[in-house]
């Protein structure tokens, strides 16, 4: 891999792309295989690493918007960066094909004999049917993929030169896809993870699923530019100053994260109602009462304490191992919230987990590094780009 | 003496801009003094590097404080709860950490904010209703367009001739001594 240091574009993109890819498709026929060994647990694995892989494109699309509409200037070097994780949204939102063919296996209120004798799913049915369901999915991706086209037009237009009508554009592209965003990832959660179990319901889940996309997100583009660097790309124009801030982010959203958490859990032990602590039940049950300590201590208590200092914010080799564990802890939260509902009693890790898992990162890794290599690695028509390189703090 | 003199409480020096107030620090902190201070109408960026200033303690102070002000709420809770008055509520444990969580949350950030304010003052010898360079009438352009340096006697450097030379030297002007 090396980069032109006039164009800011990669002259070699190297061998990346094309063993993600690899990767990807092995994890693909084995999840196959899994699919004729298992339905069931394959549908909850996939789920699990399908929102899992998701939760990056929508943080970058998160981060685009936040960074035009407040008018961002230390995080421009990190834009195209952040533009390139939500440009893999419309190719990821292909693979929702299987979770929709997998429904009845996944959600049991889209099988019309359990419906038939639940008289709470009965009430529901208006919200929760195939057809409304698979209408919202589409909607979802459209809304997703819309707002990243738009503002990733912009952005190449940009490199190719700077009006004031572009800066516009961005800001009013960015104010209407944040309000949009709001609504279809809380209702995604909802759909794609708090109705598997369609008799609870939780009014804070989606910005619990809110607080786990940026979090995850702002861990790995800290990894990603760090893994950049040591290839020696992009060094000198992200620096310390700016890993210093998005340190400062995550520390912020692992706090709000847990705030959230908490507030979930604590409402829900208060009111004591059955219904509800019966989710809760189910995730303190047997072997799951690990991953929740996991979860309480390795996303909550551990960044928390390690990222306190300024010197470890400050610190590559920390913030590098912060990123890494995050993202591990990204992954088991969601496992945490998809799995129960098929191993109500304990936790079953299958090796269909595993294969999901490396067939949707395989093809995400391999989407992302390729629009990440096509175009300038920094939006090099931004005026504020001077200013972002020589940030600090 | 030397020099010194403790009725003398320093020069106080006046420069142009708030460009050639950042120079003249850099090069009165080059110059080896490290008791004296830069007075401007208003924040200059860089000045704490220029001047040679170390990162405030503070934020370890106040996480030393927040440390004792979470045990201290949780314990108060504690007690209240499950030793003084025991009372059941809606049928829970009389030791409900979960509970105690809002609540020790909430009073470890009213602590620390409020020992962040006062420790705060206290790290930069506030309140000081007087100070002896107050003394210059020169000094209250300090409001308004006026950027000064002040040397204070007590630096192990000061001498009262060759810091008013030196002042001179890096292009400060209106060089006055201060009296205490």
């Amino acid at each position: 891999m090396t980069i032109d240091k006039d164009t800011y574009k990669l002259s070699n993109p190297g061998k990346a792309g094309k063993m993600f890819l690899v990767a990807g498709a092995a994890g693909a026929v084995l999840s196959l295989v899994g699919y004729f060994s298992d339905p069931e647990q394959f549908f909850h694995s996939y789920l699990a690493s399908f929102v899992y892989w998701v939760t990056f494109g929508l943080g970058g699309l998160f981060f685009t918007m936040l960074h035009h509409l407040v008018n961002g200037k230390w995080s421009v070097v990190l834009r195209r960066i952040s533009e390139s994780f939500m440009m893999t949204l419309p190719y990821m939102a292909v693979f929702v094909i299987p979770i929709i063919l997998g429904m009845n296996e996944l959600y049991h209120w889209s099988v019309p004999e359990v419906v038939a004798e639940d008289h709470l799913i009965q009430k529901k049915t208006g919200y929760l049917n195939d057809t409304f369901f698979i209408i919202r999915i589409i909607m979802y991706f459209m809304v997703w993929i819309i707002f990243s086209f738009l503002l990733y037009r912009v952005s190449l237009k940009e490199d190719a030169g700077y009006t004031d009508n572009i800066l516009k554009s961005q800001r009013k592209i960015s104010a209407i896809g944040m309000i949009l965003f709001a609504f279809s990832i809380t209702y995604f959660s909802f759909d794609l993870m708090m109705s598997l179990d369609a008799h609870w319901y939780s009014t804070i889940y989606g910005a619990y699923f809110f607080g786990g996309i940026l979090l995850g997100f702002l861990a790995f583009i800290s990894l990603f530019s760090l893994l950049l660097q040591k290839n020696n790309i992009l060094s000198g124009v992200i620096s310390i100053e700016h890993y210093h801030d998005l340190s400062r982010l995550i520390f912020a959203f692992v706090v709000f994260w847990a705030y959230i958490a908490f507030s979930q859990y604590f409402l829900i032990w208060y009111g004591n109602i059955p219904e509800e602590t019966l989710w809760y039940l189910h995730r303190w049950e047997g072997s799951w009462k690990v991953f929740g300590y996991i979860i309480i201590f390795g996303h909550f208590i551990v960044p928390f304490i390690l990222l306190m200092t300024r010197a470890s914010k400050r610190n590559p080799v920390m913030i590098k191992f912060i990123c890494i564990w995050l993202l591990v802890m990204h992954y088991i939260d969601i496992y945490w919230l998809v799995l129960p509902s098929l191993h109500e009693h304990g936790a079953h890790v299958s090796w269909i987990d595993f294969t999901t898992f490396i067939a949707l990162g395989g093809f995400f890794l391999f989407f992302l590094w390729r629009k990440f290599s096509a175009n300038p690695l920094v939006p090099v028509g931004d005026p504020k780009l001077d200013a972002s390189i020589n940030f600090t703090n | 003496m030397n020099g010194k003199d403790t009725k003398i409480f320093g020069i106080l020096a006046q420069f142009g801009d708030p460009g050639e107030l950042l120079q003249a620090a850099e090069k009165t902190r080059d110059a080896g003094y490290s008791k004296f201070d830069c007075y401007s109408p208003f924040p200059i960026h860089g000045m704490d590097d220029a001047m040679g200033l170390r990162r405030s303690p503070l934020g370890y102070i106040i996480a030393f404080i927040s440390f004792f002000a979470v045990i201290g709420g949780l314990s108060l809770q504690w007690y209240a709860n499950a030793i003084d008055y025991p009372l059941v509520i809606s049928g829970k444990p009389f030791i409900s950490y979960q509970a105690y969580a809002p609540v020790g949350f909430g009073l470890t950030v009213a602590i620390a904010a409020i020992f962040t304010f006062v420790v705060m003052l206290a790290l930069n010898g506030l309140p000081r209703p007087h100070h002896p360079i107050f003394s210059s009438s020169n000094f209250e352009k300090v409001t308004d367009d006026g950027f000064f340096i002040g040397i204070e006697s007590g630096d192990s450097k000061f001498d009262t001739e060759k810091t008013k030379e030196f002042l001179s030297s890096i292009g400060g002007k209106n060089i006055e001594t201060i009296n205490n």
